[in-house]
């Protein structure tokens, strides 16, 4: 019934000598949060990565495989910069422009060429409100987005991301550095997004997982070991590593 | 317990002997400010702050003191180094920092570390010996020019421009690169318009430094630049610098002269407070920003 | 879509060649001149340049007296700043607390390395030479450069003191030890390449400074019998033969040995700093 926004097939990765994704094959379907979860170094960071070809930016990883995005591949003839445009990402630290807010939010369409200022304020008033930081700094889009508090940053990077109109918004434990407030606040906010984004959230954090994901897939040493409906993965885990993780028996 | 109360004297001693040498920084701040001044502002009242500053003719001989044209030299020589040398220099930064492969950021470098240590003589020999010939050649004139101090002077803050810009460069912290990528972003124009926005204010820092060495260059300056104190009309002109006009006339220069050439030397250290407290300011907002 | 995006491809091509372009342009010009000088230079290098003094009345053009002058100079400049560096450098690491005295030492001594080489050679001029009626000699040549060089020993010294790791000042006083003999027996040895660095630093800027030690040591070209003498160092020798016209192939003869002692300086600096983050990153 959804289509499969994402598929990956046989999908390897080596950092290296270092056999770091094995064999993945996942399917994420559109407008659903999927969540990530898993022990720390166990490759759901990695992964993720190679969903909008971050990983390009290491040297020594080599990747077999394919990723398919609406049933094309992007390891294929794709277009980086389309690709990183359909797919966002938002990373685990907020990392906002040294910039004001209101040209980090532009700098996205900037880039992809949009100069009309009055259609970039359309843009900026709404992903700010996409994010729900609209009525917090609606009165200082000039000045910089430095001064934001951590919580505020975050949504702030998540605004600059809705800002370029993706289809796809990936994160990198978007929460983990934040407060309890913050969190929940932003947690809220991706409940609201999934209605227009596919969203594959990493995290750490099990009770974040049950919380806002449709689907949970469960990482171990680099492999997927059970994915499915998130009440299923975490009430009736098929797999006794699974059981074994959500129960606190390990990482 | 004598031993003790001994112990602690000499440490309280050996660590004021520090702070005296600390202090010795301050001490000579103070006391090269004080001679230079000292010797050298009253010349500029004998001869009259505007007849001085203001006027065109410097003839010793003739009892005419302006330095107008030296200042003007050293201005037009220090501008025209400083674009030169910080478009090269700002370029080879952004190469070292962001486009070049390792092995070969490897060779370039040392290369530059080479360049910031050659002696500045050596640059004027050079100067003297190639750029010269080659400026006559093409430009006419006996190539001793504005031109010629514009060149070398660049070539000179290159490596301070370099080192400083790149530092700042790989200071901006990885995850505002990634966070541009991941917004489809290429890598050039990563650079331009998130790096070196936020590298600003090492880099100007740096210009501010190159600034200064420009206008502080002498040896180098006397060997390529004709020493004629007058206005230059043209690039080709013979020129004299503050420097140049005081390292030349000190070896026989006395009395009003002799005063008259400190009184430059005042003029240029003004000139270079004012740079160096614009490094200062830019520098605190630099590590302001890292932090 | 597409033309704002080939736009982009161009601008992104243009801009990566300008790069290469200036980094190939920095590393040309630094090696037309070294490559310039070294050969116009080096055939006029021989036992007889380097051992002979120069008087040109007897036909005698050596720079024996030149080298024995930089030595001297070097030599003397390093006795009086690398001490006086280092115990500043011990005070602001070690000693000092935040506040104005210390914000106050570090203005001061960014100021001295800001001031022009000419300034200085006024300064010395005026003081050294006639106020403290030292005349043209190696001591107010080196007494100079001293102020000259000391904010790079400083800085250099107080990097290689910032790098030793807190634990080890921590283990020396918890074991009973005062602050000074902390410093003395456990930091200062280990900060030693780190200093080194700064000394040989210094030299190379000892080496190629001109203008200051010009006005102060004079340019006498004899071996000078004592520090009290005046002496001609390589580049002011250099400087003289250039400005004068007098022998073009001396000149380059004397180019070459400055390039050269200065890339050298530069080599064993840059393989002291190597060993020295080595060693303390534990490689």
């Amino acid at each position: 019934m959804n289509m499969q926004k994402i598929s990956t097939r046989n999908l390897n990765l080596h950092y290296g000598d270092v056999h770091a994704l094995k064999n993945v094959n996942i399917d994420v379907a559109e407008n659903q949060v999927t969540a990530l979860i898993g022990p720390s170094g166990c490759g759901k960071s990695t992964f993720l990565k190679t969903l909008d070809r971050m990983n390009d930016l290491v040297s020594g990883v080599s990747i077999t495989g394919d990723v398919f995005l609406d049933g094309l591949n992007i390891y294929g003839q794709y277009d980086i910069v389309e690709l990183r445009k359909r797919v966002g990402m938002v990373f685990q630290k907020p990392n906002p422009f040294p910039m004001s807010i209101y040209d980090n939010i532009a700098y996205g369409p900037r880039i992809h060429g949009l100069k009309n200022r009055s259609q970039l304020d359309e843009i900026i008033e709404k992903s700010l409100r996409d994010a729900a930081l609209w009525e917090e700094v609606k009165d200082r889009l000039k000045k910089s987005a430095l001064g934001l508090s951590g919580g505020q940053q975050q949504r702030l990077c998540i605004a600059r991301v809705l800002a370029v109109n993706p289809e796809v918004v990936l994160m990198d434990e978007p929460t983990s550095a934040l407060d309890p407030i913050s969190t929940m606040k932003i947690e809220d906010l991706i409940d609201e997004l999934k209605e227009k984004y596919t969203i594959i959230i990493v995290t750490h954090n099990m009770q974040q997982a049950g919380r806002i994901s449709d689907k949970t897939a469960f990482f171990l040493h680099g492999e997927i070991v059970e994915s499915g409906e998130t009440e299923a993965i975490f009430s009736t885990p098929r797999d006794k590593r699974t059981e074994d993780y959500i129960t606190g028996r390990f990482g | 317990m004598i031993s003790n109360k001994g112990r602690k004297l000499m440490e309280r001693i050996i660590e004021t002997i520090f702070l005296v040498c600390a202090a010795l920084s301050i001490l000579s701040v103070i006391v090269i400010t004080i001679y230079v001044f000292a010797k050298g502002s009253p010349a500029i009242f004998k001869v009259g702050a505007a007849n001085f500053l203001f006027g065109t003719v410097w003839q010793p001989e003739a009892n005419q003191y302006g330095i107008l044209p030296m200042i003007i030299s050293s201005v037009l020589g220090t501008i025209g180094a400083v674009i030169i040398g910080v478009f090269i220099g700002l370029f080879t930064a952004i190469f070292l920092a962001e486009l070049a492969p390792k092995k070969l950021a490897g060779i370039i470098r040392p290369a530059v570390e080479l360049l910031a240590g050659i002696p500045s003589v050596v640059f004027g020999f050079f100067g003297l010996m190639v750029l010269v010939p080659i400026i006559s050649e093409y430009f006419g004139g006996a190539g001793n020019s504005l031109l010629a101090v514009i060149i070398i002077l660049s070539v000179m803050i290159l490596p301070t421009v370099i080192s400083m810009s790149e530092t700042s460069i790989r200071a901006v912290p990885s995850t505002i690169k990634e966070g541009s990528l991941a917004l489809g972003a290429s890598h050039i124009q990563t650079i331009f318009k998130v790096i070196l926005p936020a590298a600003k204010s090492g880099i100007m820092a740096s210009i501010v430094l190159g600034t200064g060495r420009a206008i502080g260059e002498t040896m180098a300056v006397i060997l390529v630049s004709g020493n004629t104190a007058l206005i230059p009309h043209a690039i080709t002109d013979k020129v004299r610098t503050m420097t140049a006009n005081i390292a030349l006339e000190m070896g026989y220069a006395n009395g009003l002269h002799q005063e008259t050439l400190f009184a430059t030397g005042v003029i240029l250290f003004i000139f270079i407070m004012l740079l160096n407290i614009t490094l200062n300011i830019l520098l605190r907002r630099r590590d302001g920003e890292a932090a | 879509m597409t033309d704002p995006s080939a736009r982009r491809r161009i601008s992104d091509r243009i801009l990566t060649g300008l790069a290469w372009f200036c980094a190939f342009i920095t590393v040309a010009v630094l090696a037309w001149i070294l490559i310039y000088m070294i050969i116009k230079g080096a055939g006029h290098i021989n036992w007889a340049f380097l051992t002979n003094v120069y008087k040109p009345v007897r036909d005698l053009y050596g720079i024996y007296p030149m080298i024995i002058s930089t030595l001297m100079i070097i030599a003397v400049t390093v006795v009086i700043a690398t001490p006086i560096g280092i115990c500043s450098a011990i005070y602001l690491v070690e000693y000092s607390k935040p506040g104005r005295l210390v914000n106050t030492i570090r203005f001061a001594t960014e100021t001295l390395a800001g001031i022009p080489s000419i300034i200085y050679g006024l300064f010395g001029l005026v003081f050294f030479v006639i106020a403290l009626h030292l005349k043209y000699s190696i001591l107010s040549g080196s007494l100079t450069l001293s102020i000259m060089v000391l904010p790079t020993v400083i800085r250099s010294t107080e990097e290689a003191l910032k790098s030793v790791p807190a634990s080890y000042r921590e283990g020396s006083l918890a074991l009973g030890a005062t602050k000074l003999k902390t410093v003395s027996r456990v930091v200062l040895p280990s900060a030693i390449p780190g200093i080194l660095t700064a000394v040989i630093l210094s030299i190379g800027r000892i080496v190629g400074e001109t203008a200051a030690v010009y006005l102060t040591a004079g340019y006498v070209p004899n071996v000078p019998s004592s520090i009290m003498r005046s002496g001609r160092t390589l580049s002011v020798h250099l400087y003289t033969l250039a400005k004068e016209g007098i022998s073009f192939d001396q000149a380059y003869a004397t180019a070459t040995i400055l390039v050269v002692i200065v890339a050298i300086i530069n080599f064993i600096a840059t393989r002291l700093a190597r060993r020295l983050s080595r060693a303390t990153t534990g490689g």
